[in-house]
């Protein structure tokens, strides 16, 4: 199960996905750096990514907590998601984020 | 408290669950501790980040929010009547001739001790800063990340960023001094609570405060003080408010800060220790909690305490020299019980 993601400096690196994880622990496992400080529980909007277009809809859509903690990131986006609320599984088999720069400095 | 001396025993930079639990370690020693935070309230972790989560991993403790584990600490520790310095950073460390420690905040706050702690857990929380071209420039007068007095802010333009409770809170607390104000907010909607949001929405509907869907883009002025902020609305483009003031908040980071220049090693931004003492690359100064690291360092809260047991055996031997420790328990030992308070 693969995920690729670009850094902030547009490096794009492909790296194993695991299904039932998160995709913050995903990436930070394969150790990009992503900051997630409150360790996946939507408490610091500090794992910040950006989604695809083409993967939006089978990301679905955000929950109500995950909008409000969205609220702390910065350059929100329309596909802007907290990478800790995403699990994967075989329909996200390929899938492609971005990291935004709140999630790394 | 400018200007301000202290001496004590222990110095413990950080008010998290570890440096709190610290201060009973020490406490049951006899020795007497200071603690110092950036934050306005002790908890760390537990109470910034959450306060009404749940931890279940506490022996004999099943269950606990964050605050209440925060609570619980502040009231075991009250006997040995710690000294707090909130707000502020702990920001240089000089040794003394006679090799206490003098610690000094960023508020001119000087502690001399012959042990310094480290509780830093993930770094001192500061605020999240926007990435905003020649932001620096404007940190010295027009922007800022906090309101430490309202009356510096009367007859400004000022725009306020962010959707949660610190924005609207300030929004409409500035409200009757400012000569204007514009919440920009990427949404229609917020995380604050509803009253604030409510009450924001009827000065916007009256036309006394403004209130831009938008995010910020660019801030343009001179010599450091603000003539207006630019912002990016998905309908309407570019758009540039006339402000003296920018206030962003957008909550809370952790950056290791001024302990980078302490002259400890570091891996990684953590402090290497061992796992006798918990002591640094420097004799007398140790680091226990997150912010450590050893072989088989796991960041658990129980983690931190078993260190701070530890850390507190080894920094008497350094504040009472030559005092023999008797190892007592706090069941059955008069003295521990008296320093307690329970006795
Ligand atoms: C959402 C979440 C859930 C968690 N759940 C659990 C759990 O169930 N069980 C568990 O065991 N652990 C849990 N943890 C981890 C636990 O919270 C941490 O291990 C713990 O907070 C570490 O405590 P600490 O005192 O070392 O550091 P922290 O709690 O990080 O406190 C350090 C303090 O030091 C201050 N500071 C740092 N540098 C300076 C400076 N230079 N000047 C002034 N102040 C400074 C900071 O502002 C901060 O307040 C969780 C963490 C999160 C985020
Ligand atoms: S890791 Fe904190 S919100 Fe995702």
């Amino acid at each position: 199960m693969k995920v690729i993601v670009t850094g902030i400096d547009g490096t794009v690196k492909e790296i194993e996905g695991k299904a039932g994880w998160t995709l913050m622990e995903i990436i930070r496992d394969a150790g990009m750096p992503i900051k997630a400080e409150c360790g996946g529980a939507c408490a610091c909007a500090t794992c910040h990514v950006y989604i695809d277009d083409e993967w939006l809809d089978a990301t679905g859509a955000r929950s109500e907590e995950e909008e409000d903690m969205i609220d702390l990131a910065l350059e929100v986006e329309d596909n802007s998601r907290l990478a800790c609320q995403i699990e994967m599984s075989e329909s996200l088999d390929g899938i492609r984020v971005k990291l935004a720069r709140d999630a790394v400095l | 408290m400018t200007g301000a001396q202290h001496e004590t025993d222990v110095v413990i930079i950080g008010a998290g669950p570890v440096g709190l639990f610290a201060v009973f370690e020490l406490g049951l020693l006899g020795l007497k501790a200071h603690l110092i935070d950036i934050l306005d309230r002790p908890g760390g972790q537990c109470a910034e980040l959450y306060p009404e989560k749940p931890i279940y991993d506490i022996p004999a403790v099943p269950m606990c929010t964050g605050q209440e584990l925060t609570d619980r600490l502040m009231e075991q520790i009250k006997a040995f009547e710690p000294t707090f310095h909130f707000q502020e950073m702990a920001e240089r460390l000089e040794k003394l001739p006679d090799d206490r420690w003098k610690l000094t905040t960023d508020q001119g706050v000087a502690i001399t001790a012959r042990v310094v702690v480290i509780a830093a857990g993930g770094g001192s929380f500061v605020p999240k800063k926007p990435h905003l071209e020649g932001l620096e420039q404007f940190e010295a007068g027009s922007v800022f990340y906090a309101v430490r007095k309202i009356d510096a802010f009367r007859g400004k333009r000022i725009v306020i960023a962010g959707g949660g409770d610190s924005a609207l809170d300030w929004a409409l607390n500035l409200h009757p001094v400012a000569e204007r104000i514009t919440v920009v907010h990427h949404r229609d909607g917020f995380r604050a609570a509803p009253a604030s949001v409510e009450a924001m929405r009827m000065l916007v509907d009256k036309g006394a405060m403004d209130f831009k869907i938008a995010q910020l883009d660019s801030l343009h002025g001179a010599d450091g003080a603000l003539s207006s902020v630019r912002v990016k609305s998905k309908t309407d483009g570019l758009i540039d408010i006339p402000a003296d003031t920018l206030l962003p908040f957008f909550g809370l980071t952790m950056k290791l800060g001024p302990i980078a220049d302490f002259g400890l090693n570091l891996h990684e931004n953590l402090i290497p220790v061992d796992t006798e003492k918990f002591e640094s690359s420097v004799s007398s100064i140790f680091a226990i909690g997150d912010i450590n690291t050893y072989p088989g360092k796991l960041k658990l809260i129980l983690s931190g305490f078993h260190e701070g047991a530890l850390m507190a055996q080894a920094a008497f031997a350094y504040c009472r020299p030559g005092e023999r420790l008797r190892f007592q328990y706090t069941t059955s030992s008069s003295d521990l019980q008296k320093k307690l308070g329970v006795r």
